[in-house]
């Protein structure tokens, strides 16, 4: 089966999830063709292995995000019968847009895949897996760390190809985010605060500790519906931001459903909080029942030992 | 102005669900609630009827326990109030449900419309996007805010260096996220009204869409995976084994 691939990327290049979209397609024995919008990691995507083709995409429209543009403008190369793209906030956005455009079927956030086109996914925020069947052209997104990548080694031609859409939308004033910090949606390892750290300025020593680990700092929705410092963008859960790092560490956070709802699918959960009963220890790996004030600078002190 | 709001009754967060005999099972579910993201949708559309004026048309495409949320949001402003009756949600694709919902919004005449970034049953965020493609409007995820400004809006959005301001015009989607302003409770006047606003209940074929067959056919639902339980430990001494673990045992660090 022909797949096309849209690639995954930022500013910076191809994000991890374009590999594991390759990784996917190649385990139900696609041939896949990975698009890069507005050409961006063209060279890195044709270097993993089993990419039969990268097309690079070259247009304005992909000066400015917007989705139904650049869905339009990759609709004449995505020629495979199944599309897949980062269950991202742009690639769900571009999938949906683009599956529109052809009247085809769209499934999201899938985190299983199988030949015959079997796929799974995690509904009502996790509380359900769905396991379904499509017939025809469809268009599926994946989640994040759910399929192993494919491997670097390949040596695909790249060809460039220009195409661009109809834009609607400009863009007026861009506003900077607060902090430089990395995005927990970008990030592998993700240390998370809640009301239980007592005061925003206390969120210093999750930053501290991020910066060791190379993580993004997040937030329960009670820290940041608290306190003004804490941004919206910090927050996981249900109507805060989905997250499957490899390490979620949670301090100060009780673990109420719809913060779950947003991490419960991390691979591996450390909870600090000094309550033995609260409900984050129920998805944590492993628990650490004790304040923050005496678990953080422990914590920093062995972290700084690695 | 037609200001149309796309709203979706979903199981509320707090519910249980089970499944059983292959599906989720629909009648154990404890309480039924507007999707989160829709109550932003909503609220920003009643922002925008005040300040510059418009209808609000709420509209759902669901079962007649659906009608509920619709008198819910007519307690808090909405105007005109369309319910598409359909069963078997589950059972219907994205492009099926987008071209109800596209019907209904034309039937209605709206060129501006709200709606959640995703729903909390489907956590899909197709319909925004799909909705805008098949009216051939544009569509703006992730929004926070919108105002009117000459010659059509402007959206508060999210973008990967922070936020952004974008312009856009009618006929135009907005896909909301959690907006920045409180969310406004109905009072007791507003509750009274709502209970007296009529319905304008409809099948798909009563807008003229033959819904077709799903191309997507349900398998089976499935409780999620177990997760082997976890180990805990007592007092801040533990952090130097919980580290060691986490380099050794789970290779994360
Ligand atoms: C529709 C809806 C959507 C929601 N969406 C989200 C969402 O997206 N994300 C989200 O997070 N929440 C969400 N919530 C809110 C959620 O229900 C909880 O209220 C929230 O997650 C609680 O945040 P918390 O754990 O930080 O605060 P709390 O529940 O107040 O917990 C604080 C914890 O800190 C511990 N603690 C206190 N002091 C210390 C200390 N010194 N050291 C260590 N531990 C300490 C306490 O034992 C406690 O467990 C939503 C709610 C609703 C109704
Ligand atoms: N059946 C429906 N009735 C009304 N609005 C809907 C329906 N399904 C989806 N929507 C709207 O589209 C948004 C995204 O839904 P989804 O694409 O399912 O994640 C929801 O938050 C609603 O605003």
């Amino acid at each position: 089966m022909d797949v096309t691939v849209i690639a995954d990327s930022t500013a910076d290049g191809l994000t991890p999830v374009t590999a594991q979209l390759v990784g996917a397609a190649a385990s139900i024995g696609g041939n896949t063709t990975v698009l890069c919008p507005g050409g961006v990691g063209a060279a890195e995507a044709a270097s993993i292995s089993s990419v039969s083709k990268v097309v690079s995409v070259e247009g304005d429209c992909f000066g400015t995000y917007e989705g139904g543009a650049w869905a339009t403008a990759l609709d004449s190369q995505a020629t495979g019968d199944l599309v897949l793209a980062a269950a991202s906030p742009r690639g769900r956005d571009i999938a949906s847009s683009l599956a529109a455009l052809r009247k085809i079927p769209v499934i999201q956030d899938a985190t299983g895949l199988e030949a015959g086109l079997v796929v799974s996914r995690p509904i009502y925020s996790g509380k359900a897996m769905e396991t379904s069947n499509v017939d025809g052209p469809c268009v599926i997104t994946l989640r994040a760390n759910a399929f192993d990548a494919a491997p670097d080694g390949g040596t695909a031609d790249i060809s460039t190809v220009n195409q661009t859409a109809d834009m609607s939308l400009a863009v007026k004033e861009a506003i900077a985010k607060a902090s430089e910090r990395l995005d927990v949606t970008e990030a592998d390892i993700i240390i998370s605060g809640g009301r239980g750290m007592g005061e925003p300025s206390n969120f210093s020593h999750l930053n501290e500790i991020a910066d060791m680990i190379g993580a993004a700092v997040g937030a329960s929705r009670a820290a940041v519906d608290t306190w003004e410092e804490i941004p919206h963008s910090m927050q996981v859960g249900q109507t805060g931001k989905t997250v499957t790092p490899s390490l979620y560490i949670a301090v100060g956070i009780s673990g109420a459903i719809q913060h779950l709802a947003g991490m419960k699918t991390s691979k591996y959960i450390v909870a600090i909080n000094k309550d033995p009963d609260a409900p984050i220890f129920g998805v944590a790996d492993y628990g650490i029942v004790a304040t923050w004030e005496d678990a953080l600078p422990a914590l920093k002190t062995e972290l700084a030992k690695l | 102005m037609a200001i149309g709001v796309l709203l979706k009754q979903v199981p509320d967060t707090t519910a249980k669900i089970g499944v059983s005999g292959g599906r989720v099972d629909e009648s154990a579910v404890s309480k039924w609630s507007m999707s989160p993201y829709d109550e932003y949708a909503l609220e920003s559309a009643l922002k925008l009827k005040e300040s510059s004026g418009g209808d609000v048309v709420a509209i759902t495409c669901g079962p007649a326990r659906a009608g509920k949320m619709l008198t819910d949001a007519a307690a808090v402003g909405a105007d005109t109030l369309m319910h598409v009756q359909i069963d078997g949600q589950d059972s219907i694709d994205s492009t099926q449900i987008q071209s109800v919902l596209v019907a209904a919004l034309e039937k209605a005449g709206c060129e501006v419309v709200f709606c959640g970034k995703q729903a909390a049953d489907t956590n899909g965020g197709s319909t925004g996007p799909g909705v805008a493609m098949l009216m051939g409007a544009s569509c703006v995820s992730h929004v926070s805010e919108v105002s009117a400004d000459a010659g059509g809006y402007t959206a508060l959005r999210a973008s990967s260096g922070g936020a952004e301001r974008v312009h856009v015009s009618a006929p135009c989607v907005f896909a909301f996220d959690k907006g920045l302003e409180e969310l406004r409770r109905p009072n007791v006047r507003g509750i009274m009204m709502a209970k007296k606003k009529v319905i304008e209940t409809v099948s798909p074929e009563d807008l003229g869409v033959s819904m077709g067959e799903s191309r997507v056919t349900v398998i089976s639902h499935s409780p999620p995976p177990e997760k082997p339980p976890g180990q805990k430990f007592e007092g801040a001494d533990s952090v130097a084994t919980v580290v060691s673990k986490l380099r050794d045992e789970a290779n994360v660090i």
